[in-house]
């Protein structure tokens, strides 16, 4: 209960902070949005349903795009990890991509995919992908040899090995990346989408630009930080626990 | 009496057998491999193994070499040796988990090549799965062959009560001691039913009491199935408390020294005199081959490592 107690003050603060500037009336509210007006925004947002069709939207393109690069995560980092050649190769040059915003992809993506889903699709997996990878990698390389030993010598091979040992031997280690490529994807995500009229949150918030409507941009980016840590505190939060209560880990603080 | 125990009854009575090292052998110079004629009975069998690799400063080191041994089906042959002296990797080999650089690994006459259900290994640090309950992991190479479900949960709960871990199969492993992972370790191997049992110092992590009670825990299951162990240890006692036979290996490279059979009377106990005593005639020149490895220790100018389970 003491943590509620420091959540309502630490927030409580913020919101104090910013309900007394509007008051205060120092900037227009144009400029400065209030409080007040975007809480009508959201009210308004979700009761003509904007808003859930905007958030049914992109979640679903997050997930097909995050799915994607988890699935080709996995392989490319695994087959990076267990080959040299590669290991030297290509895991430099992924460390190297990883400082691209993936949002760089835009024009390519355009290019090869047309002003489309499959355009979005691509900078998501583009922003998400090399997280996945890296983290597969090291998590391969901390991995425990024994368990890999263990495995084989019970007679797992291929598929099954990877499947029902390498993987969730490597969980503990590749959880934080994989936590880490959803932030990515979920901004690659709302990035893409601003540059593009797609009905998504990303195009929501542009709409408020577009008329000038600054209370709505805030709403919006409510929703964006909301929906992430959402999605943050019940499925990665909840991976970890069962993670941490089946090996043993002591809790991270 | 089963065919193995007989077999056990009938080793020669010679207290103490010396095999003269063979002639030092290079990799490279290794002839076509001559298989020496297998015995009745033979269920493992080292042809001529050698094993060389490189280090990180570029030099080849012989770690094995020409290593012959011949293991009976029910047999308990126990390895001992100073530390590097290569008897685990000599597990790994003969369980396929690596290859030799030359000669033979042959089970029941045929070639061994990679892993096999045949030969189970129960590692030192058991190699448990903790993301799986204690019954998965009892069941986890039954599902790796394949076996259909009804059998193996039957299988399951059957080695689990062999191990006495039957109230224990929704336990994760992280909530059992190192002795009851170690007997986990014994059911998840035996469930997978494997002619032989390779034991990588097993129970070197564990305290006295708990080992002396799974000695009695794997000679009983032993004898109750049958089954053929391959156990290394560098601890000499525990050698002759569990062994039909104890091979002593040398020091880098590791070569047969001597073997040695051991014809007590079971059960035995750790504090058997004549266990002391038997242990004693190993571990004199045993202390021969620690000394080697302290003196390279030495001369490598590493921090000397006495290995306290050698010394009985």
């Amino acid at each position: 209960m003491k943590r509620a107690v420091r959540y309502i003050i630490f927030y409580g603060f913020l919101f104090g902070v910013w309900f007394l500037l509007a008051k205060l009336k120092i900037w227009p509210p144009y400029l400065f949005p209030t409080p007040w007006g975007v809480w009508e925004e959201l009210y308004g947002g979700f009761r003509d349903h904007t808003y859930f069709i905007a958030i049914a939207v992109s979640m679903k393109r997050v997930l097909i795009g995050y799915l994607i690069s988890v699935v080709l995560g996995m392989i490319l980092g695994l087959g990076i990890s267990s080959n040299k050649f590669l290991e030297e190769t290509m895991g430099g040059l992924l460390v190297s991509l990883q400082s691209l915003p993936s949002i760089c992809w835009w024009p390519l993506a355009l290019l090869w995919f047309g002003l489309s889903q499959n355009a979005i699709l691509f900078v998501v997996i583009m922003g998400s992908l090399l997280s996945v990878t890296l983290a597969m990698e090291d998590g391969r390389k901390q991995m425990p040899k024994i368990f890999s030993q263990a495995g084989r010598n019970l007679g797992a091979k291929g598929f099954k090995l990877f499947w029902y040992v390498l993987l969730p031997a490597s969980l503990p280690f590749i959880v934080s990346g994989l936590k880490q490529g959803w932030a990515f994807a979920w901004r690659s995500l709302i990035t893409a989408e601003m540059l593009y009229m797609s009905m998504g949150l990303g195009q929501v918030l542009m709409m408020g630009r577009d008329f000038s409507n600054m209370s709505a941009v805030i709403a919006v980016m409510i929703l964006i930080i909301a929906l992430g840590y959402v999605v943050d505190g019940v499925v990665f939060k909840g991976m970890e626990r069962r993670l941490q209560s089946k090996w043993g880990l002591a809790p991270a603080v | 009496m089963n065919a193995s125990l007989q077999n056990r009854l009938s080793v020669p009575a010679a207290a103490r057998t010396q095999v003269k090292p063979g002639a030092r052998i290079g990799p490279v110079s290794v002839p076509a491999p001559v298989r020496i004629p297998a015995s009745e009975n033979s269920k493992v069998r080292l042809s001529q193994i050698c094993l060389s690799y490189r280090t990180q400063t570029g030099e080849r080191l012989l770690a094995l070499d020409n290593i012959n041994l011949e293991v009976k089906t029910g047999e308990f042959l126990c390895i001992v040796g100073p530390s590097g002296c290569g008897k685990s990797t000599l597990l790994h080999l003969i369980a396929g988990l690596h290859p030799q650089t030359a000669g033979e690994v042959l089970i029941d006459d045929k070639p061994v090549q990679g892993p096999g259900t045949d030969r189970i290994m129960i590692f030192q640090d058991h190699g448990l799965f903790p993301w799986l309950s204690v019954g998965q992991n009892v069941e986890f190479g039954m599902k790796m062959k394949g076996l259909p479900r009804a059998e193996r949960e039957e299988k399951t709960r059957h080695y689990l009560r062999l191990v006495h871990l039957a109230k224990f199969e929704n336990s994760y492993i992280h909530q059992l001691s190192g002795g009851m992972r170690q007997r986990v370790a014994i059911a998840r191997a035996l469930a997978t039913e494997p002619d032989v049992l390779l034991m990588d110092e097993p129970f070197a992590a564990l305290d006295a009491q708990t080992r002396d009670l799974l000695h009695d825990e794997l000679e009983r299951i032993w004898r109750e199935t049958g089954r053929t162990i391959i156990f290394v240890t560098h601890n000499v006692r525990e050698a002759v408390r569990l062994g039909d036979r104890v091979v002593l290996l040398t020091f880098r490279p590791g070569r047969v020294k001597s073997e040695f059979s051991v014809n007590l009377p079971r059960p035995r106990h750790l504090e058997d005199p004549e266990v002391a005593l038997t242990a004693r005639g190993i571990l004199d020149e045993l202390r021969e081959e620690i000394n080697r490895s302290l003196e390279a220790e030495y001369a490598a100018g590493t921090k000397p490592r006495i290995d306290p389970g050698a010394e009985a």
